[in-house]
């Protein structure tokens, strides 16, 4: 019991620490001193500003269409990822296929940067591409890290799922391709929405990877806030902050509550089709006897 | 047609080598791959030109030639800046691991034992800032520890302190920092673990008489092994190469192998060194990359 307490204690303390300093940055944005420290009433003033940065506007835009890409390549390969190391259990190198699929969640990112920069620009002067970086290699570079994301969040799915439905669609003489569009994808559709989000989220964040595989004019929105975080605390970054911060806690809780009212309804679904089921095998046994 | 039909069955890759083959095949080129160009390079010399390196090999007078310059390791092992940032890296990393598992143990357990709908809330709760930039969070952190911030105002004002102490730009900032970034890695793999594990082991330690604390010393710790093994992993093998949080936290004394890296490739624009870096890092974290893939493996085939 004395333990019990402990541990929640240690919990509510450290959401505090989670959240408390993100909770001061968004207040504080709304300040309307132009120092950072000291409290001069409510204002709007520094994001209607942003409004007139271009520079800062344009790697908005080119982040979010980075994120994008990233997020739908991410969910393909991570998935299949994924599914490869959870249904096909045996094929030569599986070991260093799982260590390839986790080991990007760990692998420091200047070690990632430093490589795939040295990839493309030695696939430069072999072939040719890419001529010059930008979009392409930061999309490239984050879809790999996002994949293995994606991956580990729909192996646990997969894991999970009952394999007794699928094998049912393969006796009834679906073929594999079908089984896995019209059983898999649909049971796993929640995770594969979360997976999406996340390398949304991740891709819109990283700095270091982008940092070193782009090239000039293609500046991202996490490269333009830390070469002015760099020197120092300025309003106008508490503004573009507090924004990020507001925009990933919003979409982070409409993935939770969408995959949560999606699971219910999945749940209910099955519930109802046993429900159904059970009430017409019992049907034909009545009949005769009243007939 | 039917000829033709059969004879792009036969030339096309079966299903299960294309879903096999396509993720192998990217994970490989870009991911595998680009390692041993590292480590080629690593080998190559700084020069002025577009790439800034030289080629480690060349076909001249019919003889091929491999010229491998062992002059960026001897540098790393000569130089004292390239040693005490190592040290320091692996030191903060280690330091950080070890306050993350302190704090993120309780808080792991402490969700675990709450009710179902309630465990829910508190993973979004931890999950939510791993979206987010870390950049943006450690920027928060920034304003709060700064001479005039609002900790040092409010340590101030309470008459603990009566002038600003300096926090921002130091050690102390950039244990502050990691920990703070990287405690939610810490609780879910931890989470995930400790809510598996059965309850009636406890109970039945407890009718035989154990004490509490015996308990959780001899049965919930060593079932959380691969979730702690994972948590430690983590936290532990990024921090060693992280960039952020020092730059921005950490002050002239924070020496960390991530920002040497990086001032080497930007700033002094010698991608030989930063090469040769990377690839000493890599030789270091190789043993908890592989530690943490094997416990990854582990608790894909305890659930499967």
């Amino acid at each position: 019991m004395k333990r019990f307490s402990f541990s929640t204690l240690m919990l509510v303390l450290g959401l505090l620490f989670i959240y408390l300093p993100m909770l001061i940055l968004v207040i504080y944005s709304f300040n309307a001193s132009k120092l950072v420290t000291v409290w001069g009433g409510w204002s709007l003033k520094w994001y209607l500003g942003l409004l007139d940065n271009t520079q800062l506007m344009g790697s908005v835009a080119r982040s979010l269409e980075i994120a994008c890409y990233t997020a739908v390549a991410a969910v393909v390969l991570g998935t299949l990822a994924a599914f490869v190391l959870t249904r096909v259990t045996r094929f030569k190198g599986r070991t260093l296929f799982g260590g390839l699929v986790t080991a990007p969640l760990v692998m420091p990112e200047v070690i990632t940067g430093l490589s795939l920069l040295l990839l493309f620009v030695a696939m430069a002067q072999m072939i040719g591409w890419p001529m010059e970086r930008g979009l392409v290699t930061i999309w490239i570079a984050h879809t790999t890290f996002c994949a293995a994301y994606v991956a580990v969040v729909v192996s646990a799915r997969l894991r999970e799922l009952d394999l007794s439905i699928e094998e049912a669609a393969m006796d009834l003489g679906a073929r594999p391709l079908k089984v896995f569009f019209l059983i898999t994808i649909p049971m796993i559709a929640p995770s594969l929405a979360a997976g999406g989000m996340m390398s949304f989220a991740l891709s819109l964040d990283d700095l270091v990877l982008a940092s070193f595989v782009s090239g000039p004019g293609s500046t991202t929105l996490p490269m333009e806030v830390f070469s002015a975080v760099r020197l120092g605390v300025k309003p106008e970054i508490n503004a573009v902050a507090s924004l990020i911060l507001m925009a990933v806690s919003l979409m982070t809780f409409m993935v939770w509550y969408f995959s949560r009212k999606a699971e219910a309804n999945r749940k209910r679904a099955i519930q109802e089709a046993m429900d159904q089921t059970a009430s017409e095998t019992w049907q034909p046994q009545r009949t005769p006897a009243t007939a | 047609m039917s000829t033709f039909h059969q004879a792009l069955i036969r030339v096309l890759p079966s299903g299960r080598k294309l879903v096999i083959g396509i993720p192998f095949l990217w994970l490989f080129l870009f991911f595998m791959l680009p390692f041993f160009l590292v480590m080629k390079i690593s080998f190559s010399e700084a020069t002025v030109s577009i790439p800034p390196y030289s080629q480690i090999y060349g076909f001249v007078d019919q003889k091929l030639q491999v010229l491998l310059n062992l002059g960026n390791y001897s540098l790393l092992g000569a130089d004292e800046l390239y040693i005490s940032a190592y040290l320091g890296s692996l030191k903060i990393a280690l330091l950080s691991t070890l306050m993350c598992l302190l704090i993120g143990f309780p808080m792991a357990y402490g969700i675990s034992k709450t009710r179902k709908e309630m465990q829910n809330v508190l993973l979004l709760l931890i999950m939510m800032p791993t979206w987010t930039a870390i950049l943006i969070r450690v920027y928060a952190w920034m304003g709060i520890l700064s001479n005039n911030g609002l900790l040092n105002a409010f340590l101030m004002g309470c008459g603990l302190i009566s002038s600003p102490i300096e926090i921002l730009n130091t050690n102390t900032a950039v244990y502050i920092g990691v920990v703070y970034a990287y405690l939610p890695f810490m609780v879910l793999p931890l989470y995930a673990n400790l809510v598996k594990h059965d309850q009636s082991l406890l109970e039945a330690a407890s009718d035989l008489g154990s004490s509490n604390f015996n308990n959780f010393w001899k049965i919930t710790v060593p079932l959380a092994k691969n979730g702690i093994v994972a948590g430690c992993m983590l936290v532990f093998i990024p921090v060693v190469g992280e960039f952020v949080i020092p730059e921005l936290l950490g002050g002239p004394e924070t020496l960390m192998i991530g920002r040497v890296l990086w001032q080497e490739f930007f700033n002094n624009r010698d991608w030989p060194v930063a090469s040769a870096l990377a690839v000493v890092m890599l030789a270091i974290l190789i043993i908890p990359i592989v530690l943490f893939n094997r416990s990854q493996a582990k608790e894909m085939e305890a659930r499967a």
